[in-house]
Formats: C-alpha cells, sequence, structure tokens
C-alpha cells in the first residue's frame, strides 16, 4: 500500500464521518481537529475506520499522536508495513 | 377499533408531513413496529406503533402535513372483527358549511382529516383536503425540504421550544466542580485491553452517572404538564446533539440507568450516528425525562443549558482541563470538569439541586461501580 493509497484512504474515512469536508481544502501538517469539526464520537468512529480500513489496531494511547493528516499517514504506513 | 394518531414528536414540533406507510389494511403490526415516517424540521422520523392490532384503515395521505394527536390510521384491535359494511366516517362529525363546501367540490369526506373537537370537520378541513397534495416519491425534494428551508424550520422550532422555556420556566442554576482523575484513569485502563470498536467514551461515563444520581433527587426527572410534576419511572436522557448541518435534537437514550457501561456505549452511538442520517423514532423524540449536554468537545468551560419543556431540568458539562487541586493541605494537578445544572424553581430548590450535584460528583468519583 503506497502513501498516496494510505491517504486516500484516511481522507475517505474523514468524509465518511464528516461529509462536508473537502480533501482540497485540508491542510496536511496542520492538526485535523482544528480545521474539521469532530466531537469525541466522531473521531472515535474516524479512528474505528482506519481500523477496518487498513487492519490495524490503534491503542488509545497513540491517539495523541494522530495529529495532522500527514501523522496521521505516517503513523498508519508504519503500521500497515 | 384503535385509533392510532400522531405521537408527540417533542415540545418543539407540533407537527409533521407523512412521507410513508410501512404498513397496508389488512396487515398485522406489533407494538413497538415502526409503520410510517414522518418528515418534521428536525429529521425524518420513524413513527411507532404502540397497539398490537390489524390495520383497518390508512387515513392520513402520503405528502400530507398533520398535526400532533391526528388520527392517522384505525386499527382493529387482536381479535375485533371488522365492522361489517359501516363506513369508517358513518359516525363522523362534519359542520354543515363543510359538508356544502366538500358537495361543491366533490370531494368524499371520508377521505378528509377532522382537525375540530372529536375529529369534527371543519371547513378549513375540507379546504385542506381539497389543496393538492404534494406527490412525494421516497427520494423527492419537496420546495419545504431543501437543506437551507429545512434549516430555517429547525430554527423556527428551537425558537418556539426555548422561548417557551424562558417564559414559563423560573430557572435557577447551578455549578460544580468535579475531579475526573479517578473516572479517566479508570476509563485509560479499561479501554486498553479493549479493541478500538468497543472503546468506551467519558460521555459514557457522564451520561450513567446522571441516570444514577436521579435517583436520589427524583425532582430533576419527569415533566412538568399542566401546573404539576410527575417525576418519571426511569431515566431516559435527552442527549443534545449536534446536526451537521446546524441545529440540534436530543433524543432520548431510554432507561440509561439500568444499562452497563458497554450497552449505554453502543446505544449512545446508534442514537449519535441516526440522528446524524436524519432517522430517529418518535419514542426517542417524545420521552426524554432530563437533557444533558456535553460542549466539552467544543472546547468551553462550562455551560448553563436551557431546559426543554416539559422537561425540568438539563445537566451541562464542560471541557475536561487540567486544574490546580488542593487536598489535605497539598497542591496537586488534577483533570476536573465544570458540571452544570439548569433546573425548574417550580419544581425544585436550590437544595435539592445541590445535592443533586454532590451526588453526581461522588458517583463520578467511583467509576468502577458505573
Amino acid at each position: 500500500m503506497t502513501p498516496q493509497d494510505i491517504r486516500a484512504g484516511v481522507i475517505d474515512a474523514i468524509r465518511n464521518i464528516a461529509p462536508e469536508v473537502e480533501a482540497d481544502a485540508l491542510v496536511a501538517d496542520r492538526p485535523l481537529r482544528s480545521q474539521v469539526d469532530l466531537d469525541s464520537m466522531d473521531w472515535l468512529n474516524v479512528i474505528v475506520g482506519f481500523h477496518e480500513r487498513f487492519g490495524v489496531d490503534i491503542p488509545e494511547a497513540d491517539y495523541a499522536k494522530l495529529t495532522s493528516l500527514d501523522a496521521i499517514v505516517a503513523y498508519l504506513a508504519a503500521k500497515v508495513e | 377499533m384503535i385509533e392510532f394518531k400522531l405521537p408527540s414528536l417533542g415540545s418543539d414540533m407540533d407537527d409533521g408531513k407523512l412521507i410513508a406507510w410501512h404498513v397496508r389494511p389488512g396487515d398485522a403490526v406489533k407494538k413497538g413496529q415502526v409503520i410510517a415516517v414522518v418528515d418534521t424540521s428536525k429529521a425524518a422520523i420513524d413513527i411507532e406503533c404502540w397497539h398490537d392490532g390489524v390495520v383497518h384503515e390508512l387515513i392520513t395521505e402520503l405528502g400530507q402535513t398533520i398535526p400532533v394527536g391526528t388520527v392517522m390510521a384505525r386499527l382493529l384491535a387482536p381479535g375485533e372483527a371488522a365492522p361489517v359494511g359501516a363506513a369508517p366516517t358513518s359516525r363522523q362529525r362534519v359542520s354543515p358549511a363543510a359538508r356544502q363546501r366538500a358537495a361543491e367540490l366533490g370531494l368524499d369526506l371520508a377521505h378528509v382529516v377532522g382537525t375540530g373537537p372529536q375529529g369534527a370537520i371543519g371547513l378549513e378541513d375540507v379546504e385542506r383536503a381539497a389543496a393538492p397534495a404534494p406527490k412525494p416519491a421516497a427520494s423527492a425534494v419537496s420546495a419545504a425540504s431543501t437543506p437551507a428551508d429545512r434549516a430555517a424550520e429547525m430554527r423556527k422550532s428551537i425558537a418556539a421550544a426555548m422561548g417557551r422555556s424562558k417564559r414559563e420556566i423560573p430557572h435557577y442554576y447551578l455549578s460544580e466542580t468535579v475531579p475526573m482523575g479517578r473516572a479517566l484513569e479508570w476509563l485509560r485502563t479499561a479501554n486498553a485491553q479493549r479493541p478500538v470498536t468497543t472503546r468506551l467514551l467519558p460521555a459514557v461515563l457522564l451520561l450513567k452517572a446522571v441516570a444514577l444520581a436521579v435517583r436520589d433527587c427524583p425532582e430533576m426527572n419527569g415533566l412538568f404538564v399542566d401546573g404539576a410534576f410527575t417525576p418519571a419511572a426511569a431515566a431516559h436522557i435527552g442527549v443534545a446533539i449536534s446536526l451537521r448541518q446546524g441545529g440540534l435534537a436530543a433524543p432520548a437514550l431510554h432507561d440509561a440507568g439500568s444499562k452497563g457501561l458497554d450497552e449505554l456505549m453502543r446505544d449512545l452511538a446508534d442514537l449519535v450516528k441516526r440522528c446524524r442520517a436524519g432517522s430517529l423514532r418518535s419514542s426517542e423524540m417524545s420521552d426524554p425525562t432530563i437533557t444533558v449536554t456535553n460542549l466539552g468537545d467544543q472546547g468551553v468551560e462550562s455551560v448553563f443549558g436551557v431546559i426543554y419543556p416539559p422537561q425540568v431540568a438539563l445537566v451541562g458539562f464542560g471541557r475536561v482541563t487540567e486544574r490546580p487541586w488542593a487536598e489535605a493541605g497539598r497542591v496537586t494537578v488534577m483533570p476536573a470538569l465544570t458540571a452544570s445544572l439548569s433546573a425548574d424553581h417550580r419544581v425544585s430548590d436550590g437544595h435539592r439541586g445541590a445535592l443533586f450535584l454532590a451526588r453526581l460528583r461522588d458517583l463520578l468519583q467511583r467509576p468502577e461501580e458505573l
């Protein structure tokens, strides 16, 4: 799975919860939750979406690493390998 | 014969537009079965039937907007025989003016829904029935249900309910700082052993604690109707859920006090999902007995809410922040949140409200018992 595939999957998972998000409008290195209106239930569902798409386990202790789009893609890429 | 009426959809919704029947005459229906879908300013709501029986006659037509309490259908009770040859409207009261107008229009009164006393058909009902009804296909979007119109309608509904609340309910407000160190640590340990799909959110602990705290303070949980308060037997917690297109709804988590945390989490996730998708059930809209609003995710420290009539209390939770915490002569850092209570002074006093918040705080110090 290429980083591009992962990025597309991540955006898809986010849009699944927040359909109003425009992929092009996301700044990849800025905190995601300052750009997208996600409450804690939404955020949990986004992470469940990552888990289901990529088949990786994401411990709660790692949530803090999932800040920006870039950080999420890097985290998942390391897990998928 | 059972008259099936459009149930209350919450105090801020007075009418709804029928967009689907899920049953036909002759179908057997069970208590709790969804038999129709009604569109409101907030969402399309699945209307549940509260009787076992057999559908005898569907009265409301697709596209018709009807007030709460309108007879939508007639059902035969289990074992009841269909009336022989009797037109369902044979005993229908009709005003002379309405009868004359219906005759002029060539309108069959059997198809007119009466909204007068005891379902009597008045002139207005005839005029309304004669007006061409929109023909909504399942996916059709009528002029009144564009997103902008829906948002405007929802604003009106919220304005009506909140205006009524502030006119009628003498609110009093209390707040309490709740240390959350133990609860969050317990949650962290519990979630570490769980796959992401079954993890719990702090909100679940808060909701469960509210549901248990009202057991000791029943005057926070119930409805104030016709000048009198009736405490509720169970805590059906209305959860304020913001909608992506703007506005909010506060559907009920039924009997939250008797549910385990896992069940409550599943129900909450399901409720939020369906609320956002615009697919709620009539019972969820009509029977919350106390509301909880959690604005902590949006980053505010505290929220003092407006009670949703005819309820008598609203509990608000703000953001968890680390605060300097003095205890037993020492200062430490403690994650804490501000819990607030807006309550109806016709029903309770500040003293009881204070006991409620103290109980809530205590419950959240023993998360393993929630």
